[in-house]
């Protein structure tokens, strides 16, 4: 989730963009209205405060608070914390005449575009009205030919490893006898011959997507970094670099590096558990990021490694890598200089030549291929890279397992899927497409008070998540997130666990790429054909 | 003892705590009806320092050498003797004010609504978590005991 945006003002679109912009009168409507319930309200003033897009005022003479409802982006902040629940935000009521077509959503864009000339910018994943695939899966369950297990009373694996596996193990057996007291005793001993690739060890299949500092705040990472640490997974730190600070996380951190290299060097790479290399993000692929001067504050310079005030761009390629054989070196490289002692991923946005585009990166040596899909969020991106670029994570993992099954090389690599995983069902799901883990940043930034307003772009989150604003980061409490996110992975981890003893299943590992265990319900044929699973009612 | 402690790299100066405090304090201890039917003659007992990005709520401290407790002059600021909360008698109080001079921290405040008398944190007697700590919403007020404070 890397930050940020293309050229601000000149080119996206806000409410103060189309002021600066000098229009005599803007076309639009606001887009929420805030309702004040006047028997409530007591004019404490809290909503005043909190709202950092200022959209309440106090007006001292008339002893009111007013709303503009047009700064209003609908986070919820002020409703979550008004004391008397005098403030409901709802859709705004302005009857622009109905359309299929030309919706309200569309003309909208087209207003604020044809006052500010810029690229749309938002953040988060896309809201678009895709298909879900997730909600068109079902999962199987054991009835009276199988058992089920009650993961209370049983115990229940779903410790996870991930790194490259190898084609086959070789033991040496040793037995030696040895006169007990009575009798003759007889021992053997195994011992592995074959030396096993590094390998992340997680304690429940899920990691939290890569967030940059910059994109999002210190406190955010420091609360991902406390979580992961006290759940036995991993964060990733984005394309941000790694704050001193948070280095004694490094056994539960994966470090990034992407095509800006911001933040690399010698000890980034040696204080992590894995490192990552950034190709593509499933909210853009093929567009990298831009995080503004303005928000490169003197903590940010010296974690990127570059002057404050100055924009950080990160190329929309990596300027080294044109080919698989390119990419090749730099995984070696990076290999070279931790000393294969790590495990390598790379991350690439779900596109339509995922498979073909895995298998190489698994034929260039990465031991984890980490792909994010269509809903995949961000900091900022362009509207329409977000909505329109990229394929549904579900056929992105069944495409990518089937031809490294096919190919062979399956064990040689781990598959991390991401964009979008909204719960614990998912998560399931997913394994049993046939990915090893997956990354959650949405569910993780929801758990931590996240209300999806897709303004992330701003630097102005109330929320105090994605904000370098001394005022605002010092809303996120990291011990009150942290402790959320750990109720949050303890929660999916119980239900993960409930839904295989549902089906059976003991261990995560039985679970992964079991398709047979799943099936299409109000799919067509084709997506059935590449999710390779059968449609609801079908037998085994 | 247990006592108001205040973080302030959390507080983002919401003022929730201060309308939590006023609230303990009215005599409906509901919040609409306090704000909307006794107001002006509420005062909170708490005080919030700003500047910047810089907030904190502080109240009284509860000092071991309190100076206030000095400088009464009619035993109605005393320090009790289970507890070793300062308290303050509303009744014994006569406005004289010299506690508020003598207060290091100026948690001591001025109540001229009815009677003139002072009046500061009284750390909600009744109730198991004190007011203010219980509505921040960022833990930047915390309720605990500090070991070794008592010295100081």
């Amino acid at each position: 989730m890397e930050s940020s945006a293309s050229v601000l003002c000149k080119s996206s679109v806000s409410v103060q963009c189309i002021r600066k912009a000098n229009m005599k009168k803007s076309l639009l409507f606001p887009d929420f209205t805030v309702t004040r319930d006047p028997d409530k309200c007591i004019q404490c003033e809290v909503c005043v405060r909190q709202c950092a897009f200022d959209a309440h005022s106090f007006d001292k003479e008339a002893n009111k608070i007013e709303t503009d409802n047009s700064k209003c982006v609908s986070c919820l902040r002020c409703a979550t914390m008004c004391p008397t629940g005098a403030i409901t935000v709802s859709e705004h009521q302005q009857n622009i005449k109905k359309n299929k077509n030309w919706t309200e959503k569309q003309l909208k864009e087209l207003y604020k575009q044809s006052e500010t000339g810029g690229i749309l910018l938002t953040g988060m994943g896309t809201d678009k009205d895709y298909k879900i695939i997730w909600d068109h899966i079902l999962l199987d369950a054991a009835q009276v030919t199988n058992p089920s297990i009650d993961p209370l009373r049983e115990p229940m694996e779903l410790r996870t490893y991930l790194g490259a596996k190898p084609d086959r193990i070789e033991f040496r057996v040793q037995s030696s006898e040895f006169r007990g007291q009575n009798k003759k005793l007889r021992t053997t001993n195994y011992e592995l011959q074959t030396k096993l690739p590094p390998q992340l060890k997680l304690e429940t299949p899920i990691l939290f997507s890569a967030m940059s500092y910059g994109a999002i705040s210190l406190n955010t990472m420091r609360a991902l970094a406390r979580a992961a640490d006290e759940c036995g997974i991993f964060y990733n730190t984005g394309e941000g670099g790694l704050p001193k600070e948070l280095y004694k996380y490094g056994k539960n951190t994966i470090v990034q590096v992407a095509s800006g290299r911001f933040g690399v060097d010698s000890d980034y790479l040696d204080v992590a558990a894995a490192v990552e290399i950034k190709v593509g993000q499933g909210a853009k692929p093929g567009i990298g990021g831009h995080l503004p001067g303005e928000k490169v504050t003197e903590e940010i310079s010296q974690t990127r490694m570059i002057p404050t005030g100055t924009d950080a761009l990160s190329p929309a390629p990596h300027h080294d890598i044109y080919s698989i054989e390119d990419l090749s070196q730099l995984i070696y490289s990076i290999k070279e200089a931790t000393g294969y002692k790590k495990p390598l991923s790379v991350k690439v946005a779900a596109v339509h030549n995922i498979a073909a585009i895995a298998s190489g990166i698994v034929r260039a040596g990465a031991d984890i291929v980490a792909i994010d899909g269509l809903r995949g969020g961000t900091g900022a991106a362009p509207t329409r890279i977000r909505d329109n670029v990229g394929i549904p994570i579900e056929l992105a993992i069944s495409a990518v397992d089937s031809r490294l099954r096919e190919e062979g090389i399956r064990n040689r690599a781990s598959i991390i899927a991401a964009g979008g995983f909204r719960n614990s069902a998912d998560v399931v799901k997913a394994i049993a497409l046939g990915a090893d883990a997956v990354y959650i940043g949405t569910a993780a930034l929801v758990a931590m008070g996240c209300h999806l307003c897709q303004k992330c772009y701003t630097g102005k989150c109330n929320w105090g998540i994605a904000t370098q604003d001394p005022y605002l980061v010092k809303r996120l409490n990291p011990e009150i997130a942290a402790r959320r996110l750990v109720n949050l992975i303890k929660a999916w981890s119980h239900e993960i666990k409930e839904i295989m003893g549902g089906m059976g299943i003991n261990a995560v590992e039985s679970l992964r790429g079991n398709r047979l265990r799943l099936r299409g319900f109000d799919l067509h044929e084709n997506e059935l054909k590449i999710l390779d699973i059968k449609p609801a009612g079908e037998s085994m | 003892m247990k006592k108001i402690y205040f973080n302030e790299e959390y507080c983002m100066a919401c003022r929730l705590c201060e309308i939590a405090c006023l609230v303990a304090h009215s005599k409906s201890k509901k919040i609409i009806k306090a704000y909307k039917e006794e107001f002006p003659s509420l005062t909170p007992r708490l005080i919030i320092e700003q500047k910047g990005p810089l907030s904190f709520a502080i109240q009284c401290r509860h000092c071991k050498d309190a100076p206030c407790v000095e400088a009464c002059v009619t035993g109605a600021m005393k320090r009790g003797k289970k507890t070793g909360a300062v308290s303050h008698d509303r009744e014994k109080c006569v406005g004289c004010w010299m506690c508020i001079m003598s207060c290091p921290f100026g948690v001591i405040l001025m109540d001229t609504k009815e009677k003139k008398v002072a009046t500061k944190c009284d750390l909600c007697e009744d109730v198991r978590e004190p007011a203010c700590v219980d509505a921040c919403p960022n833990e930047a007020l915390v309720y605990k005991e500090v070991k070794g404070s008592e010295k100081k």
